[in-house]
């Protein structure tokens, strides 16, 4: 091994007084770094308290429309509610089947390629989604929403009037859905291979069939990963802001249940990139009050996510 | 099971019936399959002068009705089943490619034509035609390569001393302690900030001590780095716990202190690891968009300076030439090309490094 090479000059150097003192410098460095990781999340949480802090009770014209802090930030906490929780329902099933396909389905070298452009799809910015979305998902979905309110205009999801431009609730959840799909496949991955070899190869000793052998064995294993997955997921799409921004015609906060109209409830993330850059400062401080509570909500549901996880591992040690 | 159908399939049971069950032929999934294909192009361009688009799904939609239905008429339930989901996962992978697909090759199609040698030499300064004095729009780009490389570059110098000195901190020192814990705990949250709130921390902090107005380059790459750090730590964290003991051992037992050891030792067998996953983070925030859009805002000529003044970068050009009008899409999609080039580039090199300096763990 090459890592014999200290002269001997250096080790009695090192086996001094000096050498200690270095370790405890470095040893400081490293836990100073660590520690900076603690101080930067609560500056960001506090740094956005004492800056928006004017916002949760700011002059009433700031709310449109409404007149207070309160209905103004659960309009647009509702909206960022549905638009992510719409990409996840559309987002796991695939997640869970692409998960299964690289653990259980595909031979190996496959696995391996799928896996990569999988990964592949998280790098694309989220600005040329948004591009995208508006520009060539959007018109080639928009006979699926007309049809969806044909035949299915009795459910209020599908009711109202559909927009000509297609850029509703709908088209922004599917491409929410696109972008939050490699973070659950990557967890969702995670999990279903570890599951047990024995499990696995003693449902197929008992005549299980593939799925069987993965509905008994593999599925309740990875229950709480999937879950996991999934809250990072959302945790993902409640955050995302250019995308939505650019794909969903949004008409400020609101209350509304259609998804495929062309009056959209904002979601605070989009909200904020859209009258930010306009040089309100009062306004500034509303949307920062805002993004507070963005980091909040976020920060639980990730937080929760992580609970999840760290049970179901004490539950298998 | 008088259809010929399973008469096919009972005749190549040839161990005793009682204990195999009839099969579908081997081959069952394509011949539905071509099947499927053949009634989706008759029924539907052919026929009723359906759509090509609508082949695939037809197609699609008949292969996954039939196979298990005769599935069921051979094999019975729960091998139906089995066929069923095996087809519906692979539906799941295919569907899932294809935006990967569709979005990069839309972008290609779109962004090329706008791509030129102003377009990557010039910036967005209007100038004055000296011939016919007329107001001449900037071309270029080259204001928001140059700033989305330096804002990038300035979050990964923050970025990933702080990320390695910590992961180090993790595998070396804090090893189980529970500040240790807390801190895995901390940076895994870190991981679900949302980008706009990095964004929002960067304007509030700066606006705090600085001016109210402030923008500068060097807010992004402070909000850039609140991303970066998590994904530098988790990375490195995973590299250097691949180094086996007997290496660091072979290093104390030759007295070398512990931070030699971590320095000479670790790191670089780490090295490619740690590299992979730096660019990796970096191709991950070069193409955020919300938290510059928020804290460096956006501006028509080249600055270069990080910390004066308002900076242009590929992302944020992307959102307010789209903002500005129909005519100007044409340059939002050159733009758009050349991050998405800028991002693979990135992305592959990293595999490429990561796969050459994988750690051999193996003797």
């Amino acid at each position: 091994m090459n890592l014999t090479t200290t002269e001997p000059a250096e080790v009695s150097d090192t086996l001094s007084g000096g050498s200690q003192r270095g370790d405890r410098v470095f040893h400081g460095l490293a836990f100073a770094a660590g520690a900076s990781i603690m101080v930067a999340l609560a500056g960001v949480f506090i740094f956005l308290a004492i800056r928006g802090a004017a916002g949760f009770s700011a002059a009433t014209g700031l709310y449109q429309p409404y007149t207070s802090f309160v209905p103004y930030a659960a309009g647009l906490l509702f909206g960022t509610a549905l638009v992510a929780v719409l990409a996840m329902i559309i987002a796991v099933p695939f997640a869970v089947g692409v998960a299964l396909f690289l653990t259980h389905y595909a031979p190996r070298p496959l696995s391996t390629v799928i896996a990569y452009l999988i990964d592949l799809l998280a790098a694309v910015p989220s600005v040329v989604f948004g591009l995208w979305g508006l520009k060539a998902l959007g018109p080639a979905l928009l006979p699926i929403q007309r049809w969806l309110n044909e035949h299915l205009g009795f459910i209020p999801f599908f009711a109202g009037e559909v927009s000509a431009t297609g850029r509703t609730v709908f088209l922004a959840a599917i491409v929410l859905a696109i972008m939050v799909l490699p973070i659950t496949t990557a967890i969702c991955r995670e999990v279903f291979g570890q599951t047990p070899r024995l499990h696995e190869e003693a449902a197929l000793a008992l005549g299980a069939t593939r799925w069987e052998m993965i509905r008994y064995a593999v599925l309740p294993h990875s229950r709480s990963g999937i879950i996991a997955g999934t809250m990072l997921g959302l945790g993902r799409a409640l955050g995302e802001t250019m995308a939505v921004l650019l794909v969903l015609n949004a008409s400020g906060p609101k209350i509304t249940w259609h998804l495929l109209t062309s009056d959209n409830p904002a979601t605070i993330a989009s909200n904020i990139a859209q009258n930010f850059q306009g040089e309100n400062i009062d306004l500034q401080v509303v949307l920062l009050a805002t993004g507070l509570v963005l980091f909040v909500f976020t920060f639980l549901v990730n937080f929760a996510a992580r609970w999840v996880v760290i049970r179901s591992e004490r539950k298998f040690q | 099971m008088s259809t010929d159908l399973s008469d096919v399939a009972t005749d190549t049971t040839f161990p005793p019936p009682s204990l195999v069950r009839a099969r579908l032929p081997r081959q069952a999934t394509l011949i539905v399959g071509v099947l499927a294909l053949a009634l989706a192009v008759l029924g539907g361009p052919l026929l009723t002068g359906a759509s090509w688009y609508s082949v695939p799904f037809v197609a699609g939609l008949l292969l996954v009705v039939l196979l298990p239905l005769w599935s069921l008429q051979v094999e019975g339930r729960r091998a139906a089943v089995d066929r069923l989901v095996t087809l519906l996962v692979t539906y799941a992978v295919t569907l899932a490619l294809v935006p990967l697909v569709w979005v990069l090759a839309y972008t290609v199609i779109q962004g090329l034509p706008a791509i030129n040698w102003a377009f990557l030499t010039k910036d967005q300064t209007t100038t004055l035609d000296p011939v016919t004095f007329k107001q001449m729009p900037g071309a270029g780009v080259l204001h928001a390569i140059v700033g989305t490389l330096l804002i990038t570059l300035g979050a990964t110098i923050i970025s990933v001393p702080i990320g390695l000195l910590t992961a180090i901190y993790l595998v070396e020192y804090g090893a189980k302690s529970r500040m240790a814990r807390i801190i895995t705990v901390l940076v895994d949250v870190m991981t679900g900030i949302p980008s706009i709130v990095a964004g929002l921390f960067a304007v509030a902090l700066f606006t705090q001590f600085g001016s109210v107005g402030t923008r500068i380059g060097f807010m992004g790459s402070v909000a850039l780095s609140l991303l970066m750090i998590p994904t530098v730590v988790r990375s490195g964290e995973e590299m250097m716990r691949l180094v086996p003991a007997d290496l660091r051992e072979a290093s104390y037992a030759l007295g070398v202190p512990k931070w030699r050891t971590i320095l000479k030792v670790v790191v670089p067998t780490a090295f490619g690891g740690i590299l992979t996953g730096v660019m990796l983070a970096v191709s991950r925030v070069i193409g955020e968009t919300a938290p510059l859009l928020v804290a460096v805002g956006t501006v028509d000529y080249m600055n270069t300076n990080l910390f004066s003044g308002r900076m242009q970068t590929l992302p944020v050009f992307i959102v307010s030439k789209y903002k500005q009008g129909a005519d100007l899409l044409e340059l939002a999609w050159g733009a758009a090309l050349i991050l998405v080039i800028l991002v693979m580039v990135l992305n592959l090199t990293a595999r490429i490094i990561g796969k050459i300096f994988a750690p051999k763990t193996g003797r």
